[in-house]
C-alpha cells in the first residue's frame, strides 16, 4: 500500500493518507466532555471511536456510603437537564422496595412536574441541536422558554438546576399560592413557539439537508445497541415506558390521554397537529430522532394541562419524605422511567439497613452513545456533530 | 409467559444449567451458570414466545462484609452477583437473570472471575461488560475490546468492590 503511495507521488500526485483527529473533550459539539477519535480519509469518516469517563464522579461508590434518600441530589448531577426525571426515577425505585405508594396528589403533581421537565430537556436538545448545525436563532428561542420553565422549579423548590425535589414517599413542599395560574400561562404563551420552532428547524430546508438521511439507525440496531427514547422512537419502535413500563411506574399516568410518538405509515400523530415528514428523511435519521423531540414536547403540554385539572381536583397530600433512618427491606428492585433522554433505569439493593448495600443507575445517554461508533462509519466530517447532536447525551448521566 | 414458564423453557434446554428461580424480596431472577449465559442468552432472545430483543442493564453487586461485627450476622457467604435486565418488547415483559461467581477465581485474590460474553448477542453488552469489569472487576473472555471504560487506562483496581482502597497518589497527584 505506502509502496504505491510512493510511486504515486513520485509521478508528482499528492500523497494521502488516514488521519487521526481528536475531536475533543473539549469541543463545544460534542454537547461536554466526550472525546471522539476520528480516523479520516479526506472528509470521509472510516471510524469514530468515543472515549468516556471525563465526568465519572463516582456516584454509584456514594450510593452505597450514604442514605437511600441522600443519593437523590446525586441523581440531579446524572442527567442536571433533568433533574426532576432523575429524582423520580430513584423514588419510584426505592418506594417499589419498600412497598410505598403515593397518594393522588402526590401522583398528579409528579406527572406535571416530571412533564415540564421533558420539555426543558427538549427544548435544550433542540436549541443545541440548531447551535451544531450552525443555526443560532432557535437556541435564543429555545433557552428563553426553559428559563420560564426554570423560573416555575425555582418557585417550587428554590432551585434552577438540581432539584431533589421529588423524594422517596413524596415531593419536598407542595406548590406556592398562584402557581398553577402561572404555569398555565406560560403553556398558552409557548404552545405557539412551537410552531415557530418547526418553522426555523423541522421543516428548514438547510437544516432538512444537515439531518435528513443522516446517521441512519436501523429499528434492529436500535434494539441491539439498547437506545431507547426518542432515539429508539425515531427508528420506528412504538414503545414508550409510560404505557409500556413497570405497572408501578405506568400506575403514574393511569387515565392519561397521551400519543407515544412515533412515525406510522409516514406520519407522526397530528394531535396537535404537526409538521409532515420532508420526502428526503428515512426513518431512524437525524431528522426523526430531532423531529420526534419536538413532538413529543406538544404531547407532554398535553400531559401538563391534564395533570393540573387533576392535581386541583386530587384528595390527599403530597407526602412527605422518608427519615433517613428508614431502613430498606432485604430485596433487589430495578426499575426504568422513561426519561426525556430515555429509558433511565435504577436498581437498589436493600440489605436491612439503611444505606443500600448497592445503588445502580442505567443511563439512557451511555446506551444511546455506544451507537455512535456504528452511526459515523463512512459518514462526513461535517455529519459527525449533527449524529452526536440527535442522540441527545448529557455526559454527566453517561460517567455519573 | 410468566417468569416461573420462562426459567422452565431454559430448563428444558439447559438442563442441570440452570438453577431456578430465586427471589430475595422485590424482583425474581433466573439462576443461570457462567457456562450456560451465552446459550441461555441467545435462547432468551431468539425464541418466538421470549423474544428479549434488549439488554438494558448489566450489573455486578459485591457481597462482602467488610465490618468485622456484623460477619457473624451476615446470612451469605463472600461472592459476587451479575444481573442481567432484559426486556422484550414483543410480550411487553421483563427479565432478570442472574450469574453467581466467586470473588475472585480460584480463590486467589487479584484474579479476576471470568463470565463468557454476550455481546455477541446484544451489541449493548459491549460497553455495559466494560463497564462491569473496569468498576467491579469480572472478567469476560470472548469480548471484542474489554478495557476500562470510565476510570483511566492505568487505574488500579475495581472501585465497586467491596474492599477496594482508593489509591494514595496517581501520577504524583494526592488523591485523598
Amino acid at each position: 500500500m505506502s509502496e504505491d503511495r510512493e510511486s504515486l507521488a513520485t509521478a508528482g500526485e499528492v500523497r494521502t493518507e488516514e488521519l487521526l483527529i481528536n475531536m475533543g473533550p473539549q469541543h463545544p459539539s460534542t454537547h461536554g466532555v466526550l472525546r471522539v477519535v476520528l480516523r479520516t480519509d479526506g472528509e470521509l469518516v472510516l471510524d469514530a471511536v468515543p472515549h468516556i469517563g471525563y465526568l465519572h464522579r463516582c456516584a454509584e461508590k456514594i450510593g452505597e456510603k450514604v442514605a437511600a434518600r441522600q443519593w437523590i441530589p446525586y441523581t440531579d448531577r446524572m442527567d442536571y437537564l433533568a433533574g426532576m426525571n432523575m429524582n423520580l426515577g430513584w423514588s419510584l425505585t426505592v418506594e417499589r422496595l419498600l412497598g410505598l405508594e403515593v397518594m393522588e396528589k402526590a401522583r398528579h403533581l409528579r406527572v406535571l412536574i416530571a412533564e415540564l421537565g421533558r420539555i426543558a430537556s427538549h427544548l435544550v436538545a433542540a436549541g443545541t441541536y440548531g447551535l451544531d448545525l450552525g443555526s443560532f436563532t432557535p437556541f435564543m428561542y429555545c433557552f428563553r422558554e426553559r428559563e420560564r420553565i426554570l423560573n416555575l422549579f425555582e418557585a417550587v423548590c428554590g432551585a434552577r438546576l438540581t432539584y431533589s425535589y421529588i423524594t422517596i414517599g413524596g415531593l419536598m413542599a407542595d406548590l406556592p399560592p398562584g402557581w398553577l395560574e402561572q404555569c398555565e400561562a406560560f403553556l398558552d404563551q409557548f404552545v405557539p413557539v412551537i410552531d415557530d420552532l418547526h418553522d426555523l428547524l423541522s421543516t428548514n430546508a438547510i437544516f432538512i439537508k444537515r439531518t435528513a438521511g443522516v446517521g441512519v439507525l436501523s429499528r434492529e440496531d436500535a434494539l441491539d445497541y439498547g437506545c431507547t427514547g426518542p432515539v429508539l422512537r425515531g427508528s420506528g419502535v412504538n414503545w414508550d415506558l409510560r404505557r409500556d413500563g413497570d405497572p408501578f411506574y405506568t400506575r403514574m399516568y393511569e387515565g392519561y390521554q397521551f400519543d407515544v410518538v412515533v412515525c406510522r405509515d409516514g406520519a407522526y400523530p397530528q394531535n396537535p397537529p404537526c409538521p409532515r415528514v420532508p420526502r428526503e428523511a428515512v426513518l431512524g435519521d437525524c431528522w426523526h430522532r430531532f423531529f420526534v423531540r419536538m413532538v413529543e414536547v406538544a404531547q407532554s403540554i398535553r400531559l401538563v394541562r391534564q395533570a393540573m385539572q387533576r392535581y386541583r381536583q386530587a384528595e390527599g397530600d403530597i407526602g412527605r419524605p422518608i427519615k433517613l433512618t428508614d431502613k430498606l427491606p432485604p430485596g433487589e428492585v430495578y426499575l426504568e422511567t422513561e426519561c426525556p433522554k430515555g429509558q433511565m433505569g435504577f436498581l437498589v439493593v436493600g440489605q436491612g439497613e439503611a444505606v443500600p448495600w448497592r445503588a445502580r443507575a442505567r443511563s439512557s445517554s451511555f446506551c444511546n452513545l455506544s451507537a455512535l461508533r456504528h452511526l459515523c462509519r463512512n459518514c462526513l466530517i461535517a455529519d459527525v456533530p449533527a449524529i452526536v447532536g440527535s442522540l441527545d447525551i448529557v455526559l454527566g448521566e453517561v460517567d455519573r | 409467559m410468566e417468569i416461573a414458564g420462562v426459567a422452565e423453557r431454559l430448563k428444558a434446554r439447559l438442563g442441570g444449567l440452570v438453577e431456578g428461580l430465586q427471589s430475595p424480596g422485590g424482583d425474581q431472577a433466573i439462576v443461570v451458570a457462567a457456562d450456560a449465559l451465552p446459550e441461555a442468552c441467545r435462547l432468551l432472545r431468539d425464541d418466538p414466545d421470549l423474544r428479549f430483543e434488549m439488554l438494558n442493564c448489566i450489573t455486578a453487586v459485591d457481597y462482602l462484609q467488610t465490618d468485622p461485627k456484623k460477619v457473624a450476622k451476615t446470612p451469605w457467604q463472600p461472592h459476587l452477583e451479575l444481573l442481567y435486565h432484559l426486556s422484550s418488547l414483543t410480550h411487553r415483559t421483563r427479565l432478570v437473570l442472574k450469574v453467581m461467581l466467586p470473588r475472585w477465581q480460584d480463590d486467589v485474590p487479584g484474579r479476576l472471575p471470568r463470565v463468557p460474553s454476550v455481546s455477541g448477542v446484544w451489541r449493548a453488552a459491549e460497553w455495559h461488560e466494560r463497564e462491569v469489569y473496569d468498576l467491579s472487576g469480572v472478567e469476560f473472555f470472548g469480548h471484542p475490546d474489554l478495557r476500562r471504560i470510565l476510570c483511566p487506562e492505568d487505574w488500579d483496581g475495581h472501585p465497586l468492590r467491596k474492599d477496594y482502597q482508593m489509591p494514595k497518589e496517581y501520577h504524583g497527584i494526592r488523591v485523598r
